[in-house]
């Protein structure tokens, strides 16, 4: 069974959220504290949404230079697969894992809604167990989730097939080019701002086909990684 | 007790939500004349002692990896409040 990292930092909100997606994929959860260079011999990690230190500098800007992260750039760069939600998400293109930043919203207003997305890359560590192109619906909530980066890296990410996930429906944020989630050039690296974790069990997630609150998009994030910790 | 102040913009090319939010609030209180507002932040690093050439490189050091991201903002100034505040007053002096 894969182990797998869920960090909490003084802020974060999705820890037990994230961990309990593990769980209902089929993973064993492990705390990791922001404060102990320990990975305990995880297999993947995650960086839950939230607040860390009330997002104050820049949304992650602090959380970047936490003892945990030095230990997560060095195992990114060995392969280990790391999942950025929303702040995670902010956290990793601070520590520099991945590129561009978010900035506010366009509009300026929080958003808490639930969003449409495609699957654009179904190759990397988070994302095998979706079809190329499928769309999934998860949710998005953030006040800072505008994706920006100069035009040469965007022409590199599109090019290179790291948008893993655009806005469907409707651009939420004013994100260059629709992305709502990127990757590092080997794939193990995925950050997104909208939240897998908040659609993973049936009774509890965005509305779907099947019924009110019965959307499960983000469950196969979760199963993605352990199944490439297998293969 | 030395000072050391960084402004740090968004970048031009960046699109500046809060800047567009004020701009849009000026002429509803009838400052019209303002066609467009950038907002920025400015720290203030104090330091024992005077403000030595050492310590504004190092506050030039820090106000490149942790005051700014340089994905999105510009250092746009680096300075010793203090010998700005003095070099004001001699110029107004002069004038």
């Amino acid at each position: 069974m894969g182990r797998i990292g869920v960090v909490t930092f003084p802020g974060t909100l999705d820890d037990r959220d994230a961990a309990r997606a593990v769980r209902l994929a089929g993973g064993e959860p492990v705390a990791l504290w922001h404060a102990d260079a320990d990975l305990k011999g995880v297999d993947a990690v995650v960086l839950p949404g939230g607040f860390s230190y009330g997002d104050y500098l820049r949304a992650g800007a602090i959380s970047r230079f936490a003892p945990v992260m030095g230990e997560i750039v060095d195992a990114a760069g060995k392969g280990l697969p790391v999942l950025g939600i929303c702040n995670g998400f902010q956290v990793l293109t601070e520590a520099h894992l991945l590129p561009g930043s978010m900035i506010k919203n366009d509009h300026l207003h929080f958003v808490c809604r639930e969003q449409v997305l495609s699957v654009e890359n179904a190759d990397t560590a988070w994302t095998r167990a979706y079809a190329p192109g499928e769309r999934i619906t998860i949710p998005l909530k953030n006040q800072d989730g505008q994706y920006v980066a100069d035009e040469r890296t965007l022409d590199e990410l599109e090019g290179e097939g790291r948008v893993v996930f655009r806005y469907q429906g409707g651009n939420p944020n004013g994100s260059r080019r629709d992305i709502a989630g990127v990757s590092n050039a080997a794939g193990n690296v995925v950050g997104l701002m909208p939240h897998p974790e908040h659609a993973v069990e049936a009774g509890f997630g965005p509305d779907s086909p099947d019924g009110p609150r019965r959307g499960t998009d983000g469950l196969r994030f979760f199963t993605s990684v352990l199944q490439a910790l297998v293969s | 007790m030395g000072r050391v102040v960084v402004d740090v913009m968004p970048k031009p090319e960046i699109l500046d939500p809060q800047g567009k939010a004020v701009a849009g609030a000026l002429p509803r209180l009838g400052f019209g004349q303002f066609t467009s507002v950038r907002q920025g932040k400015r720290f203030e690093l104090e330091v024992d002692g005077p403000v030595t050439p050492e310590v504004l490189e190092a506050a030039a050091a820090a106000a490149e990896q942790v005051l700014s991201n340089p994905v999105i903002e510009d250092v746009v100034r680096v300075a010793d409040i203090e010998a700005d505040a003095a070099a004001t007053v001699s110029s107004q002096g002069l004038a």
